[in-house]
């Protein structure tokens, strides 16, 4: 596109680039300068700040185990949501009418709901109807707030997935005489979670992220409520925060590009039938796109 | 049967959930345009710095992003936002939290959308002695709006329910009445019921409205 909007500049947009350059470098080292006075302003550039993260203590006690909260939370998350996602995504293309109302109903329903609701909600209900145990609360509550916007989300994905599947799929499928049961689970379903892959990881930052939510409202140990704690101990606001911005950064880059390096992959393959669902059409799918406004990208109208 | 709900101000509430994403969405829509025109322009540092952006802003969890605001930007560089009324700054600093985070989706929708205008049209505005910025912001970036009000459609519904994590820092939204009202009031059902009906009724109009609004509007190729 780039490219495309100008010429290979010549002489005077040569200069004219240059002076962009310098005028916009100047406004962001201005920036970085004015960040960086204040920082020193507030001594934060003291060894104290930031000496806590080169001792092995402040990683041991308080940023490891959030993490692996946040670990443990979203994989539960995912590991609960796809399952019910798969059940949800196969009975909103159900035949029967009421099947794919009522299903329908649930997946727009809990696409429409903040997660954060559906935790405090999760929350209270495990405090007063169960017997969940005070300690497990927080993490039962933020799984659950998780595992329903997601399966939601994940349900309309697999729709799109057995959606893209060519049509002649399903009718090869009845024409050796198999069943519509034995149809979805062995010939469109196990296409369908292939072709979904990259969409399916890169929900897996999504899920990440929210899980961040369950730390400050409802007390959940994973990585942004430690920072909290170990803030408090070494009193490095700032530096704990940056800190903490970058693992969460670093684990979902790390997540973004193995799902792009799923999605050229499975395209190159020779097996799959082209129908790949990457992530951008899953940034489609997580806002609630209410009445099936578009299509999804790589499918066109149902 | 609804009785609990004397004393509290939903209504109230809700109101301020619709004045955080109304404020958000349309400082996220300037900031993601300048974001959006930073990463197609002739200028590498700007690409750069664009996609640094994006790159970097998606991939922090929003909470962090509006506590940060709280507790770094407020507590201790001492930004106040020109007010030095607690609940003010506290509404203030949500809303610069939420544009800084949903900049980077809008950008990403935009350039999208840019993609859809066929070169040969861009291509022709050159040939007719347009610049860079007239090429952008003549013809290209007016057909490109069209094109994603969907996607954007997506993006100011997600916004609207992203601006809860307003109430991690104090911002008296909906999910912060929310988790007061369940903590004192016995109904914990009903509660939920209302306070989710309230957010249907929020993003269900969106999402009909653009959809038909991008329907209506996108340029027949």
């Amino acid at each position: 596109m780039s490219s495309v909007l100008y010429d290979t500049p010549g002489p005077r947009a040569k200069r004219r680039n240059v002076l962009f350059t310098v005028v916009f470098a100047v406004l962001l080292l201005l920036l970085l300068w004015w960040v960086w006075l204040k920082m020193d302003e507030k001594e934060l550039w003291a060894s104290a700040q930031w000496k806590p993260f080169t001792e092995s203590q402040a990683w041991t006690t308080y940023l490891l185990p959030g993490l692996a909260d946040t670990l443990k939370a979203a994989a539960l998350a995912m590991v609960i949501a796809l399952p019910l996602g798969a059940v949800f995504g196969i009975t909103r293309l159900s035949d029967h009418r009421w099947v794919r109302g009522a299903s329908g109903t649930v997946v727009e329903f809990f696409r429409a709901i903040p997660v954060l609701l559906l935790m405090l909600f999760a929350n209270e209900l495990y405090a007063r109807y169960t017997d969940v145990g005070s300690e497990e609360r927080p993490l039962y509550a933020v799984v659950t707030g998780l595992v329903l916007y997601n399966s939601a989300v994940l349900a309309e994905v697999v729709k799109a997935g057995i959606l893209a599947l060519p049509k002649g799929q399903t009718e090869a499928a009845y024409a050796i005489g198999l069943r519509k049961g034995q149809t979805m689970s062995s010939v469109l379903l196990p296409q369908a979670v292939t072709a979904m892959l990259p969409a399916i990881v890169s929900q897996l930052v999504v899920i990440v992220k929210d899980t961040a939510l369950g730390g400050v409202m409802i007390g959940f140990t994973e990585l942004l409520n430690s920072r909290g704690t170990l803030a408090a101990n070494y009193a490095n606001q700032i530096p704990s925060f940056i800190v903490v911005a970058i693992m969460f950064i670093v684990l979902n880059f790390i997540l973004t590009s193995f799902a792009s390096w799923l999605e050229r992959r499975l395209r190159r393959s020779k097996r799959s039938t082209g129908a790949v669902l990457g992530a951008e059409d899953i940034d489609d799918l997580n806002a609630a796109e209410v009445g099936g406004a578009h299509g999804t990208g790589a499918v066109g109208k149902t | 049967m609804f009785d609990f709900l004397e004393g509290y101000d939903v209504l109230g509430a809700f109101w301020m959930t619709v004045k955080l994403t109304a404020l958000s969405a349309v400082g996220s829509l300037i900031w993601g345009t300048l974001l959006a025109a930073m990463r197609v322009s002739p200028v590498p540092l700007m690409r750069g710095f664009g996609t640094a952006y994006v790159n970097i802003v998606r991939n922090i969890p929003l909470t962090v992003i509006i506590l940060f605001c709280s507790l770094g930007l407020a507590d201790v560089f001492g930004v106040t936002m020109g007010s030095e009324d607690f609940k003010i700054q506290g509404f203030r600093l949500a809303v610069l939290g939420l544009v800084a985070y949903t900049a980077a989706f809008v950008c990403e929708a935009l350039r999208s959308g840019m993609n859809t205008v066929p070169l040969g049209q861009a291509e022709a505005a050159r040939a007719i002695g347009l610049s860079f910025t007239q090429t952008l912001w003549l013809v290209v970036l007016p057909q490109a709006f069209r094109s994603v009000i969907g996607p954007l459609a997506n993006v100011l519904i997600a916004l609207t329910k992203n601006t809860t994590v307003a109430a991690a820092i104090g911002v008296a939204e909906a999910a912060y009445l929310m988790k007061t009202m369940i903590e004192n009031e016995a109904q914990t059902l009903l509660i939920g019921a209302v306070f989710a009906f309230g957010f249907v009724v929020l993003t269900l109009p969106t999402g009909l409205i653009l959809g038909w609004l991008s329907k209506r509007l996108a340029v027949k190729r």
